[in-house]
């Protein structure tokens, strides 16, 4: 790549060594802050009124109450986090409950490809199926040991690690099977329909 | 799929200082495409060693400006892109960058109005867009700015703003200095509250367009307030940041 642009007089940052440097997607930069970026306003969800459902394309649809949820069987997960606004965050602290264990409850339907997660507030994202099972996503209710905070989604936040964090629906309170792919609110605004950040599959045609 | 939104190499033709921290950096770009007011472009640095860096930038000019587009940077002192544009770039040098993008925290004239701007520090960059898109429009929604800054030397586009509310009886700015004002300051002198929103929704006119940007507490602070004060939350679009480093 002789012929790659180079921009005057650019040094960059000391270089991540060894473990850490591997652990970044292409045009992504380390922080130890934790960002907040939302579209709108933060939504004020009581406990007492919180539900998560699952519905669709599965054989018996589910409901649990926030009691309810919290007491399926949880785990702690420690995962990196990349947001398609240029941050990655290592080795982030969350507690929840496995989305394998979720949709084993409900019995999915062989022709449902494809969910949609809903949040209070009116927030959705797409996601292919294939990439919530297997151990790859969850719903977390705590970070680093304390509930989690509204603005990083609380009092329930879908976590899916391994594509960007705009797919990870702050405020979730539910999830929908489907057999055709529907575009979310970001994919429906330019943003990729997968958002893998090792890909670097931030906007539409990327 | 859609086409990619493909990286091209822009020259930097003009740098304009704002504050001792801000500078606006105009983009000529050989493929240029209109943008909406709230959008922002990335910017990829590249060492000789290959090493990448990439950041967004809010575009502060208007999309009538065609083949071109300002950038307000803030200078971030632990920051990566934010002190390269600051410290290293002059008229002349060639910038990889591609955009627009971004198409919610976004208004066009046909939204129409009236429009209710909240702004801390540098998150008024791409309201400024915003109202400099609205005063070349041929119908003008009755706008109210609120910008929130440390200290009056702060104030990003001080004079413009005042310029264009001093022109347009339908332009309300509101200023608050929160870390020391000047002799005879006649604005606000403390964080945004419900007294100042109550006032920018009073001088807005019923059902706002409402557009926040800023750091994540001012943010979460207006727009809290704002929903509080009766404003539906499908009407207040934010935009929060940390310093873009």
């Amino acid at each position: 790549m002789s012929d790659r642009f180079v921009s005057r007089g650019f040094v960059g940052r000391a270089r991540e060594a060894g473990d850490k440097a591997g652990r970044v997607p292409p045009g992504q930069y380390l922080t130890d802050g934790f960002p907040v970026l939302s579209a709108g306003p933060t939504p004020q969800v009581p406990l007492d009124s919180w539900e998560f459902t699952i519905t669709g394309l599965v054989r018996a649809p589910a409901r649990w109450s926030w009691q309810e949820f919290t007491a399926l069987p949880s785990r702690d997960w420690l995962v990196d986090i990349s947001c398609v606004t240029k941050w990655t965050k290592l080795d982030t602290r969350w507690h929840g409950v496995s989305l394998d264990d979720l949709l084993g409850a409900v019995e999915v339907e062989p022709r449902a490809r494809f969910v949609t997660a809903h949040s209070y507030g009116g927030y959705t994202t797409n996601l292919p199926l294939t990439d919530l099972l297997n151990n790859q996503a969850f719903v977390a209710w705590q970070y680093d040991g304390a509930p989690l905070d509204p603005a990083h989604g609380g009092p329930a936040r879908l976590v899916v690690p391994h594509l960007y964090l705009w797919k990870s629906a702050k405020w979730v309170r539910g999830l929908q099977l489907r057999e055709e792919d529907e575009p979310g609110f970001w994919e429906s605004l330019g943003y990729h329909n997968r958002g893998d950040p090792w890909r670097e599959e931030r906007y539409s045609g990327d | 799929m859609p086409e990619p939104l493909a990286w091209q190499i822009s020259t930097v033709t003009a740098i304009r200082t704002e504050t001792a921290e801000v500078s606006s950096f105009t983009l000529e770009l050989p493929t240029w495409r209109p943008h909406r007011a709230g959008q922002h472009y990335d910017v990829r640095l590249t060492a000789a060693d290959g090493y990448q860096a990439q950041r967004s930038y809010s575009i502060a000019s208007p999309p009538s400006r065609a083949g071109e587009v300002d950038l307000t940077i803030e200078k971030i002192a632990d920051g990566e892109v934010s002190p390269y544009f600051h410290d290293t770039v002059v008229v002349g040098d060639r910038v990889e960058v591609r955009g627009p993008i971004g198409g919610y925290f976004v208004w066009e004239p046909a939204f129409g109005g009236p429009l209710l701007l909240i702004a801390g520090g540098s998150g008024v960059v791409p309201l400024m867009a915003m109202l400099r898109e609205r005063t070349s429009a041929e119908a003008r929604p009755p706008a109210v700015l609120l910008h929130s800054s440390r200290t009056f030397d702060d104030v990003i586009y001080r004079d413009e703003l005042a310029a264009l509310a001093a022109a347009d009886a339908g332009l309300r700015v509101i200023q608050t200095l929160t870390r020391s004002q000047p002799p005879g300051w006649t604005g606000y002198d403390r964080r945004i509250d419900r007294a100042m929103l109550t006032e920018a929704i009073a001088a807005a006119g019923p059902s706002p367009l409402v557009y926040i940007c800023g750091p994540t507490l001012l943010v979460e602070a207006a727009a809290n307030g704002l929903v509080e004060l009766g404003v539906p939350p499908s009407q207040v679009r934010t935009e929060r940041f940390g310093p873009t480093s």
